[in-house]
């Protein structure tokens, strides 16, 4: 193993599918000569030059529909919008053109690109650089979605992304971009992360979490303590919410009776209630207490750092919500 | 236009705008009498636009169309039958009857599709020309919009960029006068809508959209200009949108003789005073589209409807590796 910044993932993964195939390009904002907006994509523009490490205008309906044109003609676009926040001004490019335009052919025009963009709660950017709006992606029939928690997820899924024949949304963390995670060596044999996988990473008997992003990190830590008390938590890794692989969750769940639901994104519509209900007919007899959840609550993200630490679900709020299931 | 070249030049564009309005108005009869679901947006009036700018194109080159997009795809050689059939949300139409008339697409006559959303075709469009760039190929994409997609957001970011990186593409507004029901004359101040060119810093050119030459000769300096890498153009065509915006609109907020003053400019019409094509000709070229049509009417009624267990398929692609 060796450790690598999350950052340096990612342009591991860009660089290797780019070195693959030369129909993959890179477009979007500050993706040209900066290197990426947390210089993920340091040195590739130098690399692979203009044409394929393509800066854009601030346009974002303009740059992800541009990237459904290229993949319609051959080529594998990967489109970078900075923040979740920004994917609303260009809606509709991505849920009724990139997300339905397989089906509206009846099949016969796939749209292999790539969306990668950003959430993170914790950085003071307030209500419109913060949000998670993975349950209205999430929402659209056509789109599948990637959330990796960690370097090697990152790029394992965006690897597994650039060569899927549909539309991928990889939704990064940008709290993680500066951080060091463990990473296989170089020249190992390539990891392929499937998209519709879940990953358990901590096992357990007496409870079950489930959560994506940054607040998988968050749960492992908190189930590390609690194994010390001898009480096992089994904290798994969505990886994808679309497809959703509900018989991981399901198979947990049935083992351990307890599910909670751990999430960045509001609470209510969000994928948390989602889950609970796409598994219910499956583990209803199983379960010794009521499926519950722990999201950010009902209100838009707030600047001040004393507001917004109320929001995240930290290990504290962790804590306290699997004592009052135990 | 005295060659004989030129002469099956004009007998296909007088055969395919014929075509356009024969079909658009069995589409209505469908609609009239329940037969066709959904939206009937027609393109009466409006087809020597897209005759004269896809006689331009290669096989190779690229199309983007709209919700009004029947006469696009017909213009770019769509299989009238598939068209028929989609429309009436068949099985053997284009989508399988998944897509409807606002969503036919053939990639193999580079028809990157109509579209429900105004304005959504433009970027789309604009990455396609970007591909061609990219693969150094020199096709070119014609980019048809209305007048209401020219106030869309997507209308400027798309010209901005493909004027910023000389991309091949050609941006067609057919202005036919209305978004809607709204009169482009009451929503816009400058109404001559080709000089928004200038403020890419690209050509632009406004031609009379019911003369199939004007649009033809127009079009043809702009395909050239972006094939050879001088970026992309602005034309708007002025035309007229006969019927209402769709098969329910009467079109009653018309100024009283607008539509007669249309009427009698017709672009069949204005071609068939110009007497490019001798009587005889004509004739034959009536009885050949009539044929046409008949025939994809009838495949189109004769097709079944979708079965129930096709509904879910298609959300993703099944069709292997793509390249």
């Amino acid at each position: 193993m060796r450790t690598v910044y999350y950052r340096d993932a990612v342009r591991e993964a860009i660089d290797e599918e780019m070195a693959r195939d030369p129909s993959v390009l890179v477009l979007g904002e500050d993706m040209g000569p900066n290197g990426g907006t947390w210089k993920e994509t340091r040195g590739l523009w130098e690399k692979y030059g203009d044409l394929r490490m393509k800066d854009t205008p601030i346009s974002e309906s303009g740059f992800v529909g541009m990237s459904v044109g290229m993949a319609l003609t051959g080529l594998r676009p990967v489109a970078k919008v900075m923040f979740s926040d920004f994917m609303l001004v260009a809606m509709d490019q991505i849920a009724n053109q990139m997300a339905k335009i397989t089906y509206m052919s009846g099949g016969q025009m796939p749209v292999p690109m790539v969306l990668r963009t950003t959430i993170g709660l914790g950085r003071s950017s307030a209500a419109q650089h913060s949000q998670n709006l993975n349950a209205v992606i999430a929402h659209f029939p056509g789109l599948k979605i990637a959330v990796p928690s960690n370097a090697r997820t990152a790029k394992g899924l965006l690897k597994t992304a650039i060569r899927d024949n549909d539309p991928v949304i990889v939704v990064e963390n940008r709290l993680h971009y500066g951080r060091q995670f463990e990473l296989p060596d170089e020249g190992e044999e390539e990891e392929l992360i499937p998209l519709g996988k879940a990953a358990v990473l901590h096992e357990g008997a007496d409870l079950t979490v489930v959560s994506c992003s940054e607040p998988v990190n968050t749960c492992l830590r908190v189930a590390a303590e609690f194994e010390k008390d001898g009480i096992g938590i089994e904290v798994i890794d969505l990886q994808s919410i679309r497809p959703l692989d509900r018989e991981t969750i399901i198979r947990s769940v049935k083992k351990t009776g307890r599910l909670l639901l751990v999430d960045e994104g509001y609470t209510s519509f969000g994928i948390t209630g989602e889950i609970a209900l796409s598994i219910m007919p499956d583990v209803f007899y199983d379960l010794d207490a009521p499926i519950m959840r722990l999201c950010s609550p009902d209100v838009p993200v707030p600047f001040s750092p004393a507001l917004e630490k109320l929001i995240i679900p930290d290990e504290n709020r962790i804590r306290e919500a699997i004592r009052k299931m135990l | 236009m005295q060659t004989e070249e030129s002469k099956s030049l004009l007998r296909a564009m007088y055969a395919n705008m014929l075509r356009i309005r024969r079909f658009e108005e069995e589409v209505f009869e469908f609609y009239k009498c329940g037969k066709m679901p959904g939206l009937a947006h027609l393109y009466i009036g409006e087809e020597a636009v897209a005759t004269g700018a896809c006689a331009v194109l290669r096989a190779d080159d690229y199309v983007s169309s709209t919700h009004r997009g029947h006469g696009h795809l017909i213009a770019r050689g769509a299989d009238l039958r598939k068209m028929m059939a989609e429309i009436l949300g068949r099985q053997d139409g284009y989508c399988h009857g998944k897509g409807g008339s606002m969503h036919i697409m053939d990639m193999s006559l580079g028809i990157l599709g109509a579209n429900g959303i105004v304005g959504g075709g433009i970027p789309i469009a604009t990455g396609a020309a970007y591909s061609c760039r990219y693969r150094g190929t020199d096709q070119v994409v014609l980019c048809f919009f209305g007048d209401g997609a020219s106030n869309e957001g997507t209308f400027h970011e798309s010209l901005n960029m493909a004027a910023a990186w000389d991309l091949p593409v050609v941006y067609i507004i057919e202005n036919n006068q209305y978004g809607i029901t709204v009169n482009i004359n009451r929503v816009t101040r400058e109404h001559d809508l080709s000089k928004r060119a200038a403020a890419y810093g690209i050509d632009g050119v406004s031609v009379d959209g019911n003369d199939v030459l004007a649009v033809y000769h127009a079009v043809e300096k702009a395909v050239d200009n972006a094939r050879a890498g001088k970026g992309p153009t602005l034309i708007e065509c002025r035309t007229y949108r006969q019927h209402g915006h769709n098969g329910n609109d009467n079109g009653a907020y018309r100024a009283a003789g607008e539509l007669e003053h249309w009427l009698s400019r017709d672009p069949i019409l204005l071609f068939e005073q110009k007497d490019y094509l001798d009587p005889e000709e004509r004739e034959n070229v009536r009885a050949q589209v009539e044929a046409e049509i008949r025939d994809a009417c009838e495949f189109a009624r004769n097709s079944p409807e979708p079965a129930p267990e096709t509904l879910m398929e298609g959300i993703f692609y099944e069709g292997g590796e793509h390249r």
